[in-house]
């Protein structure tokens, strides 16, 4: 009861308190380019949220399993960045086969979820924070990518409106966005103190 | 010979003025999002990144470049993400020997380096096409544009902020502190501002030049 007590308080916690995005400023570049269309949003959320989930379980074994063994915590970043990419290359090849159209849509962005901060940023919090049972690790993963997802979404449902909006010219584009980024980000500080 | 020369400095001063205002990673590009917003709550990290980031984008640059023509095409982007990797571990190691507290305060973001989009793409579109010299003056321009701009950002927020810069008093007594610009709102904010200024100004130039034409 008071590890499902612990694991269901993290994910709450990884979802929206300290939603990566809103909080800790992680995932923002696809985070303005992909919200454009809420159904991309969407297709990119779930890709992260399986990078995310497979990833930081890898990685949490590598880290606690071999390289703490054997005293090799100083290629820890390369080993983590050599996991994404591979978690990457392989959702890649599934959606090229699977969702040709999606694959089509995504173009650059695709790839460049290697260099998703929110996948590195969420490996290294994991290992910063002293998470020690694996079970707690693929909670925290997959929160973090469900919590991506929901801020992406929020972020492609505001902005498909904000097209009919009258915005001053100069700050059309991102500038307006980052705006309502900002204004999002106010309303989720009003769930900090929930837990903890 | 100095009449040979000329066109290559001009060469050389055109690549570094390029990412300090024409093609400014943060303002024209949009590249390298996460630590601008995550580490400018204060002039000093951000100035810390900044260094971090010079440090290493010329680092990488210097090694892709030389290592350019034995690149195979569909594995040069492992191999910069390899050549950066290694040079934050580095950077990373260096700061938390020497810079201790600086290094726990801005604690992961420094490994993030590895995805700041604005090193793979100096790689992928400069250095894995140029020559060493070149690669290098890109990377400074790149790397001090960034700075300047990470400090900026942080000079006003932490003005508002806290009224104070660099642990001195800069605002009247009078001044309320605006706690909301530490946070991420006023990251996000103080943005989207700063862009929207950019854009104005540029605008505002390009009409002056179509006059004076």
């Amino acid at each position: 009861m008071d590890t499902l007590n612990i694991l269901l308080m993290g994910f709450i916690s990884i979802v929206i308190i300290n939603n990566l995005v809103f909080t800790k400023f992680l995932g923002i570049c696809p985070y303005l380019g992909v919200s454009g269309r809420i159904d991309m949003a969407f297709g990119m959320g779930l890709a992260v949220t399986f990078v995310v989930t497979l990833s930081g379980t890898l990685t949490w074994m590598i880290d606690n399993w071999i390289l703490m063994k054997l005293g090799l915590e100083v290629t820890r970043y390369i080993c983590f960045i050599l996991v994404i990419a591979g978690a990457v290359q392989l959702v890649e090849m599934y959606m090229r086969k699977f969702f040709p159209s999606l694959y089509e849509s995504f173009g650059i962005f695709l790839p460049l979820i290697t260099t998703n901060c929110a996948i590195l940023g969420l490996c290294l919090f994991i290992n910063l924070w002293g998470i020690n049972s694996l079970l707690e690790a693929v909670v925290l993963s997959f929160g973090a990518g469900i919590g991506f997802t929901m801020a992406i979404c929020i972020m492609a449902g505001i902005r498909e409106n904000l097209n009919l909006a009258d915005v001053p010219e100069c700050l059309k584009g991102a500038p307006i966005t980052l705006i309502t980024a900002g204004i999002l980000t106010l309303a989720f500080m009003g769930f900090a103190g929930m837990i903890r | 010979m100095a009449n040979e020369s000329q066109p290559t400095t001009g060469l050389y001063k055109e690549t570094l003025l390029a990412g300090l205002w024409r093609e400014n990673p943060v303002f024209r590009l949009l590249l390298g999002m996460c630590p601008t917003l995550a580490v400018t709550a204060a002039v000093k990290p951000a100035l810390t990144m900044g260094l971090c980031v010079i440090f290493v984008l010329v680092c990488s640059n210097i090694i892709v470049s030389l290592m350019r023509n034995l690149l195979k095409p569909h594995l040069r982007i492992l191999m910069f993400t390899l050549t950066i990797a290694t040079f934050v571990t580095i950077a990373d190691l260096f700061l938390k020997a020497f810079a201790l507290t600086m290094s726990e305060t801005l604690g992961p973001y420094v490994p993030l380096i590895i995805v700041n989009c604005i090193i793979i793409c100096r790689a992928e579109a400069c250095a894995s096409k140029n020559g060493l010299i070149v690669s290098v003056i890109d990377a400074l321009g790149m790397g001090v544009g960034f700075t300047l701009t990470l400090c900026v950002l942080a000079a006003i927020r932490e003005v508002l902020a806290t009224g104070m810069i660099f642990e001195v008093q800069v605002m009247p007594d009078a001044f309320v502190p605006w706690a909301a610009m530490g946070m991420p709102v006023g990251a996000f904010i103080t943005l989207g501002l700063m862009l929207g200024l950019v854009n104005l100004t540029n605008k505002k130039k390009a009409k002056s030049s179509c006059h004076e034409v």
